[in-house]
């Protein structure tokens, strides 16, 4: 038993949640705890109380209005397995099997890793690749919140200290989506030293019409990567032969420059998910989860 | 405050008073006597305490024991006898898959857990699942055998 004593209690509505998180300043949420109680067996945690959200109906996935809605407690494992999620959302369900081990999966949330903002996460970096909602609930009501405004720095979210994370909100993908998450760690499981997300949507004649891109383990919050790809000039390319590939490379590891053991990193990782991506949006590469009907 | 705490384990009903820092892994330990969840590290680093909740595998040190109201808790204890070993048991025996013995009810677990849900999973497969679980002796060589003998069979009955 190593954290610091502190009070629990389980919510089971969410409007008991969000009045016991208002309680007490050092009032915690806990979900998966796969992030928060190491945190807390090291003691650089110490809430004086913790509010169970296991127990709130948010484990759930939903597609409307062309868009895939999941709950805050939709667990990495179900983010991997679930069949709406591999077809509706297959970025997501890529980035989640890259997450730590099994245990650690078949416990971890969503809203939990979006909330924790660890700057290596995958999640967060593929919701900003995918320019996904964060749905944020106060005492004052719903905030939608852009992924790309959503992570501020190191560890650290706009969400207010009693609001809580109750789910996030992507685009369904669409018939010529490619979707690709690349990353490097030195051993399976771990958090990656960098890792990049692609997302690409071609039209009729495989013209690419839409992208999206984020590097995480770059920066104190997930990297943005739209820009450079559409500067790099991956908008309206309809092939990503070896000199697109390489001109992207390039100006992706620039936006690591000076960081010596990414920068080659982050290029190489969007050049293998750039083409990735393509190939999946042809519906050529089953690879992966990431496939694309 | 110390709180009540209802549930299963190892497929009895128990019912436990306990603070909420006792994380699961201090209670199938301390209160039932369940040393085969093993306190490594205590902070999610090396796997070596994986129990099975609910029939998924979980770091018990990282799950506070207040947490597991109304939730089925199985740890190695309810694998197999001395006498009749679980196939996975036994495919570990045969590979020569352990020697202290520290990491060996978990990776059990992990192993039983994966095969579950992907009896027919791949060499590779089977050591990205593997690789949260710590071992400092067998070089994971025999592991991995172990593992992969069961794969490709028929799901592996807990
Ligand atoms: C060995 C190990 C390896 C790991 N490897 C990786 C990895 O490779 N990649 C990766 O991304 N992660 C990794 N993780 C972390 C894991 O992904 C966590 O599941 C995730 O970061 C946090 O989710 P959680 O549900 O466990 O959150 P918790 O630990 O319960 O909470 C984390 C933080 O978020 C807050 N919070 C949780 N839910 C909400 C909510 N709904 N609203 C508001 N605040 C909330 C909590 O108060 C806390 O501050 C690893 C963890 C371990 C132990
Ligand atoms: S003791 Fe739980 S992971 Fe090490
Ligand atoms: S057998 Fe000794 S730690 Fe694995």
């Amino acid at each position: 038993m190593k954290p610091a004593p502190f009070e629990y209690v389980r919510a089971t509505q969410l409007g008991d949640a969000l009045a016991a998180l208002a309680s007490d300043d050092d009032a915690k949420v806990i979900a998966g705890g796969q992030s928060l109680v190491p945190l807390m067996a090291l003691r650089l945690a110490r809430p004086a109380l913790l509010v169970d959200v296991n127990d709130l109906p948010l484990d759930t996935v939903e597609v409307a209005n062309n868009e895939v809605r999941l709950g805050s407690l939709v667990r990495h494992v179900r983010l991997e397995r679930d069949a709406v999620v591999v077809r509706a959302a297959p970025l997501l369900a890529e980035a989640a099997a890259l997450i730590g081990y099994p245990a650690i999966r078949n416990r971890g949330t969503l809203g939990g890793s979006v909330a924790h903002a660890d700057p290596a996460a995958e999640l967060p970096a593929a919701l900003v690749a995918l320019d996904g909602v964060v749905l944020a609930e106060g005492r004052e009501g719903t905030r939608r919140i852009s992924a790309r405004d959503f992570f501020e720095g190191f560890l650290t979210t706009v969400l207010a200290p009693d609001e809580l994370v109750v789910g996030v909100q992507v685009p369904v993908a669409a018939e010529r989506h490619g979707a690709s998450f690349r990353e490097w760690a030195p051993r399976a499981g771990d958090f990656a030293v960098a890792g990049v997300a692609v997302v690409i949507e071609l039209d009729a004649g495989g013209v690419c019409v839409s992208l999206g891109a984020a590097a995480c383990g770059v920066g104190s919050t997930p990297v943005d990567l739209h820009e450079v790809l559409t500067d790099a000039g991956v908008l309206g390319a309809s092939d990503v032969g070896d000199s697109l590939l390489r001109s992207t490379a390039q100006a992706a590891a620039r936006t690591a420059r000076g960081d010596d053991d990414r920068e080659q990193l982050v290029g190489l990782l969007t050049a293998a998910a750039l083409h990735d991506a393509f190939a999946r949006a042809r519906g050529g590469d089953a690879s992966g989860t990431g496939v694309a009907a | 405050m110390k709180h009540r705490v209802k549930f299963e384990v190892n497929g009895e009903a128990a019912e436990i008073e306990a603070e909420p820092r006792e994380t699961l892994l201090d209670v199938v330990r301390e209160r039932f006597g369940l040393t085969g969840a093993h306190a490594g590290c205590e902070h999610g680093a090396c796997g070596a305490c994986t129990v099975l909740v609910d029939g998924a595998a979980v770091r018990s040190c990282l799950l506070f024991a207040v947490q597991c109201e109304g939730r089925s808790v199985q740890t190695i204890e309810a694998f197999g006898t001395p006498a009749a070993l679980h196939p996975m048991q036994e495919a570990f025996r045969t590979h020569h898959a352990l020697q202290c013995g520290f990491c060996t009810p978990a990776m059990v677990l992990t192993a039983i857990d994966m095969l579950a849900h992907s009896p027919n999973a791949t060499e590779t497969e089977i050591r990205a699942a593997l690789a949260g679980n710590l071992c400092r002796c067998t070089g994971y060589a025999g592991i991995v055998d172990a593992v992969c003998s069961l794969a490709g069979r028929e799901p592996v009955d807990s």
